[in-house]
């Protein structure tokens, strides 16, 4: 999976949880849950889809890791690699 | 033979449109059986019987819009005698203007002259709530049946107006082929009512206590490290148990206000959760207390998008005994609720957060959390509401007991 496509999958569930946003306008270090007014249980369901679409695990103490763009991207390319 | 009414499914509701029968004449129904759709400001609703025996006949079409308390169904149990749909204690909210006691299925009266006046059982209680004599009174419902806007307004007319008038008016028996999607605004007024009612009605008392998140919230970090990403816990799912296990205590919170305190057998918290387009809706965890910190999160899991999609259980909306409500991350340090008539009281839960923190003679830097309770002072004392948030702290500092 290309770093293109990683981002796209990325936008689309982002758009499931926040139908009335787009997400991408979102600045690559803008914090993601506060930008589009995510909820922490919403946030966690972002994460099981996004683990289950691109089939990697997200350990709980690397949540911190998904909180910007640029982070979770980067981190989920890192994932996907290995 | 039952008679089988459209229930009140909180607070706000005062009418609901029938828009699907989901089971027909002639088929038996168990208790939990899914009879009907309804559509209410909180969207479309599943409705459910609380008794056995065989769907004798439909008496509301679908697309009827009708008044809580009308008679939707008869449903045959093998008795002679009709006795009244068993409605749950907690959906008898609102005697004064909802009919449930209603007994009549054909809304009509003889004047002295020998005609029918006709008059929907919502017009009819605010009428004789209010001692309007309604032989007096011109109806602008469908073929000149006397409706709650009518009586309102002949209220309004005679003298000061009472808590029914202010409420917005709203046609009964209005038939609309398709129905309204709850939107924005419905949900919106819904709110705006429940919460008028309770500012206006409810002398509330507020108490406040911070307190030491970390034990709790390592228990849930090492839960979360064992289960799989589908399983894993909110921190809230814990808080949420230990109100549970508060509220067995400390009965008296676990109750509702309707001429004195009414204690509940079960233990049904109502969740507060907001949507996106605005306005909040609160399902019910049933049975809270009996459930693990496990099947909470499994039931928030399921319950928070059928919530947001307004697609929840009439017991769902109708049965909770308290409420939770939860800022989150992000959020406020603390939140003071307003109670959800008729329950007795509301916890209020502030962001977790690093704060420092005295314990044992040391200072540290710990996750803590402000949480209120606002309670009714008709039905409890500081003294029990202290009560329960000293329980409340002591079942956080021991989560494995959870």
């Amino acid at each position: 999976m290309t770093e293109e496509e990683i981002k796209k999958t990325v936008f689309q569930l982002l758009q499931r949880i926040a139908p009335e946003t787009d997400p991408s306008q979102l600045m690559p270090e803008e914090n993601i849950r506060e930008a589009l007014n995510i909820d922490s249980f919403d946030a966690l369901q972002f994460i099981v889809s996004i683990s289950e679409k691109l089939n990697v695990d997200i350990p709980e103490e690397d949540y911190g890791k998904t909180s910007n763009l640029k982070s979770l991207l980067a981190y989920l390319e890192k994932k996907v690699k290995k | 033979m039952i008679k089988f009414q459209m229930p009140n499914l909180g607070a706000d509701m005062e009418a609901g449109t029938l828009v699907e029968w989901r089971k027909q004449t002639g088929e038996v129904l168990h208790r939990g059986d899914i009879i009907a759709d309804v559509e209410t400001q909180k969207g479309l609703i599943e409705i459910e019987v609380f008794e056995e025996g065989t769907l004798e006949k439909l008496l509301v079409k679908e697309g009827e819009k009708v008044p809580v308390g009308t008679v939707l169904a008869l449903i045959n149990d093998g008795k002679a005698e009709v006795s009244e749909s068993v409605i749950p204690a907690e959906e008898a909210q609102k005697p004064e203007i909802h009919p449930i006691e209603e007994k009549t299925e054909t809304p009509h009266e003889k004047t002295e002259e020998g005609e029918r006046i006709k008059i929907s059982p919502l017009a009819r209680k605010i009428a004789e709530a209010n001692q309007v004599d309604i032989s007096l009174l011109k109806g602008t419902g469908p073929e000149g049946s006397i409706v709650k806007k009518d009586v309102e307004e002949a209220i309004s007319e005679g003298e000061k107006p009472t808590q029914e008038v202010e409420k917005k008016t709203e046609e009964i028996k209005e038939i609309s082929a398709k129905p309204v999607t709850a939107n924005a605004n419905a949900v919106r007024m819904a709110v705006a009512a429940a919460m008028s009612k309770s500012n206006r009605e409810i002398p509330h008392y507020y108490l406040e206590k911070r307190m030491d998140m970390s034990k709790a919230m390592d228990w849930v970090k090492e839960a979360n490290k064992e289960l799989p990403i589908q399983k894993r816990l909110l921190p809230v799912a814990l808080l949420i148990k230990a109100v549970a296990k508060a509220l067995d205590e400390v009965p008296d919170l676990n109750a509702t206000w309707e001429n004195g305190l009414q204690r509940k057998n079960e233990i049904n918290i109502g969740f507060v959760v907001s949507l996106r387009s605005g306005g909040i809706v609160v399902p019910a965890i049933l049975q809270t207390d009996s459930k693990s910190v496990d099947e909470i999160m499994e039931n928030l899991n399921d319950l928070i998008p059928r919530a947001r999609a307004f697609k929840l259980r009439s017991s769902e909306l109708s049965q909770s005994t308290f409420t939770i409500t939860s800022i989150g991350e992000g959020g406020a340090d603390k939140v003071f609720g307003l109670i959800y008539p008729p329950q007795v009281g509301i916890v209020g839960f502030g962001e977790i957060s690093e704060q420092p923190f005295a314990d044992e003679g040391m200072l540290g830097i710990r996750p803590v959390v402000d949480v209120t309770l606002a309670a009714d002072h008709r039905a409890t004392d500081g003294l029990i509401g202290s009560k329960f948030l000293a329980a409340l702290n002591r079942h956080l500092q021991n989560p494995e007991e959870l």
